[in-house]
């Protein structure tokens, strides 16, 4: 059940579509399924720790997403993440902001 | 009618928009007499604008009528998510002709987008039903002012897959030229159509796939032109609303999982002024491009194409938005989906 919203199953996101024909996914095989959320969770938190949060997979069916004071949430998928990364932080986490499009330039070149 | 058999795992819903008085009933009347939407639904908010009574066939309830093209014709009364699952359970139980599309008429003064996040909300149609193309209607006398003054003319334009112009034959040839440019740096995406066009493909207009470009009274550009526009700068001031296309074009392949993260972030916090995405990516370790393609808050299920529709192997993604800084969402797509390894970092 996502936590946000309380609805069971919820509904598919966009980045997790499963796998039919004409559908880009990594959806496929358990092995990508695992591949893919060990690489969703090692890049989120490259973005998250600019706000000094983590994420984490859990039981590989949900993550969980967790801040330096201890504060846990269950987050279902991509589409919940960012609503409750900035419920967690009382601010917005803004991809144009001049100050993280730095930190994570810095991150690519170096 | 289509065969029972023959009905889609997921039935397109194409949305019919345009500002009040831009012929939107008009070109909605013969696209219902048309042979080319006789396996259609279509829903339209008055039977009497549509002028059917020369068409009709069979009164089926208060609410649903059968033309002699073969499509069936409700107004919605209500929800319109109730209107769809309604004509869902009575095709599931065979009760009506088996429709393999739908059409909405949106009223000329609506935000379109509620219709189509409908459908992808909507617990039991997004199992059944898919968007399909959004037609938009822009009148040639009046479009052009229509655009300055009304942030609703400006949304129904940048979202349109398709557009018509409608009463070409009513407006001089400079003011026509001033309206095409005007759409085509909103939405350069979008092939226009001509409705006084005798010879004008109706069935094209609904359907899915790629548009021949002969048929078109403008070039479409974005990720099918030559060269990008780029069009940051293009229009100055004295509009409703800041409405412009960015366009993104980049040689290196994208991170698929990076390309996520950034894009939900992105529409988490400005899903309202990103009108329109639609792109085709080169997605690292994959051979054949990715489609992507969003409304709003809603992003549709990438399609994996079966291959790149030119030599051009850059991936290119045509932003419509309302009042973003287009060199900053660039520098932000570029530091973000484009990270080679951010493993090493976490």
């Amino acid at each position: 059940m996502c936590s946000l919203c309380g609805i069971l199953g919820g509904n598919e996101h966009w980045a997790d579509a499963v796998a039919r024909p004409g559908v880009f996914t990594r959806n496929h095989e358990r092995v990508d399924r695992r591949r893919e959320r060990a690489r969703r969770v090692s890049a989120a938190n490259t973005i998250l720790s600019a706000f000094a949060l983590q994420l984490s997979d859990w039981q590989g069916a949900s993550f969980l997403l967790s801040s330096r004071t201890g504060k846990t949430e269950v987050v279902e998928d991509l589409g919940h993440l960012w609503p409750a990364a900035e419920a967690m932080i009382g601010r917005g986490c803004d991809p144009l902001d001049e100050a993280i499009i730095q930190r994570m330039e810095r991150q690519r070149h170096g | 009618m289509a065969d029972a058999r023959d009905i889609p795992d997921f039935t397109p819903v194409n949305l019919l928009t345009g500002f009040l008085g831009s012929g939107k009933t008009t070109l909605l009347s013969r696209l219902l007499k048309d042979p080319a939407l006789n396996d259609a639904a279509v829903l339209i908010n008055e039977f009497g604008e549509a002028g059917l009574d020369h068409h009709l066939v069979e009164q089926l309830d208060t609410d649903m009528v059968l033309l002699q093209s073969g499509c069936l014709c409700c107004t919605v009364r209500g929800e319109l998510a109730e209107a769809i699952r309604d004509l869902h359970a009575r095709r599931e139980r065979g009760e009506i002709p088996p429709f393999r599309r739908i059409v909405v008429e949106s009223t000329g003064l609506a935000d379109p987008f509620p219709v189509l996040s409908t459908i992808k909300a909507d617990p039991v149609l997004r199992h059944h039903f898919r968007p399909g193309n959004v037609v938009t209607t822009v009148d040639a006398v009046n479009g052009l002012r229509q655009l300055d003054t009304y942030v609703e003319s400006n949304r129904q334009a940048a979202i349109a897959d398709r557009i018509v112009i409608t009463k070409r034959d009513l407006c001089a040839d400079d003011a026509l030229d001033a309206l095409t440019a005007r759409l085509a740096s909103l939405n350069p995406d979008a092939p226009v159509f001509d409705a006084t066009d005798a010879d004008l493909d109706l069935a094209g207009l609904v359907l899915d796939e790629a548009v021949p470009r002969v048929a078109l009274l403008q070039s479409p550009s974005g990720f099918y032109c030559d060269a990008p526009l780029q069009l940051i700068d293009a229009d100055g001031g004295g509009h409703s609303a800041d409405f412009r296309s960015i366009v993104i074009s980049v040689d290196q392949p994208v991170d698929w999982t990076a390309f996520g993260l950034w894009m939900t972030m992105l529409l988490n916090r400005h899903g309202d002024r990103v009108i329109r995405v639609k792109g085709i990516l080169n997605i690292d370790g994959e051979e054949r491009p990715v489609a992507i393609h969003g409304v709003q808050h809603l992003v549709h299920t990438p399609v994996h194409m079966q291959a790149w529709p030119d030599e051009d192997r850059r991936s290119r993604i045509v932003f419509i938005v309302d009042g973003l800084d287009g060199n900053l969402l660039k520098r932000s797509f570029e530091a973000f989906a484009m990270v080679p390894r951010m493993s090493a970092v976490a």
